[in-house]
């Protein structure tokens, strides 16, 4: 099964309806819904970034037996420091992106901790890439 | 555990959607205006006590299956905010007590801190 999402960046009342969509998706094939959460709060960080920082992205979804995967690019400013970015605490997010309750930098450590596998590439004024993992068993 | 409609009694709340679920108990209570905070939590049974009334919230709670949010502060709920939390079966509350006041009634009521 696979699955492509829009995501549109700066519009945070639409943020989330991709993660949403997958979660009905997860639902309606009966996945145990711990592994539904993990993999809907790692998906959700990830298209909160985009909105947040970029100026539109995708999410492609490509459901398996045995797991998910999930890549999301974008077309933005990329992140220039990667390992800087992973650490706890650190953000470059705008004060819109903080009223909204976000901006704490913790959104890619907590995609780390809630995927079973994580990759993430980026390129200054290109983009970012990002695979997520989680297997279903 | 703590009875939803004896919180919005004690609280002199009122539940904007999601009346029928006020017999149900709640374990655990997490107070956090911050939804990046809300999204590291791995605690089922949940009541997310915030002043944060945008659809981020209502969106985050959804993805960690949170279902009861008290909103603090006499922040209101806007009508989409309601639809999407109605969709979800996600109940509303909205408070005049200020989060320290509506924390403190709560946790004298017997529910839990996550950590």
């Amino acid at each position: 099964m696979k699955f492509t999402f829009f995501i549109e960046g700066e519009n945070f009342s639409k943020a989330g309806t991709a993660s949403s969509e997958v979660k009905k998706i997860l639902k309606q094939l009966n996945v145990d819904p711990k592994i539904i959460k993990r993999t809907v709060v790692s998906l959700y960080e990830a298209e909160v970034n985009v909105v947040a920082h970029a100026f539109e992205g995708n999410m492609n979804v490509e459901i398996f037996p045995d797991k998910i995967v999930v890549r999301i690019e974008d077309k933005g400013p990329g992140i220039p420091d990667i390992d800087k970015a992973m650490e706890k605490g650190f953000s470059t997010a705008t004060p819109k992106v903080r009223e909204m309750g976000f901006g704490a930098g913790m959104g890619l450590p907590n995609i780390k901790k809630n995927s079973d596998e994580m990759n993430i590439s980026s390129k200054v004024n290109v983009g970012t890439k990002l695979e997520i993992v989680n297997y279903l068993k | 555990m703590v009875k939803v409609a004896d919180l919005v009694d004690k609280l002199n709340a009122s539940v904007i959607c999601g009346k029928d679920d006020l017999n149900q108990g709640i374990n655990f209570g997490f107070a956090s205006d911050l939804m990046s905070d809300v999204l590291t939590l791995d605690t089922d049974n949940l009541l997310l006590i915030t002043g944060l009334n945008n659809l981020q919230t209502i969106r985050t709670s959804e993805m960690s299956d949170i279902s009861f949010i008290l909103f603090v502060r006499d922040k209101k709920v806007s009508q989409e905010m309601k639809d999407l939390a109605c969709e979800n079966n996600i109940t509303l509350i909205e408070c005049g007590y200020s989060m320290f006041k509506a924390c403190s009634i709560l946790c004298e009521m017997g529910l839990e801190p996550v950590y």
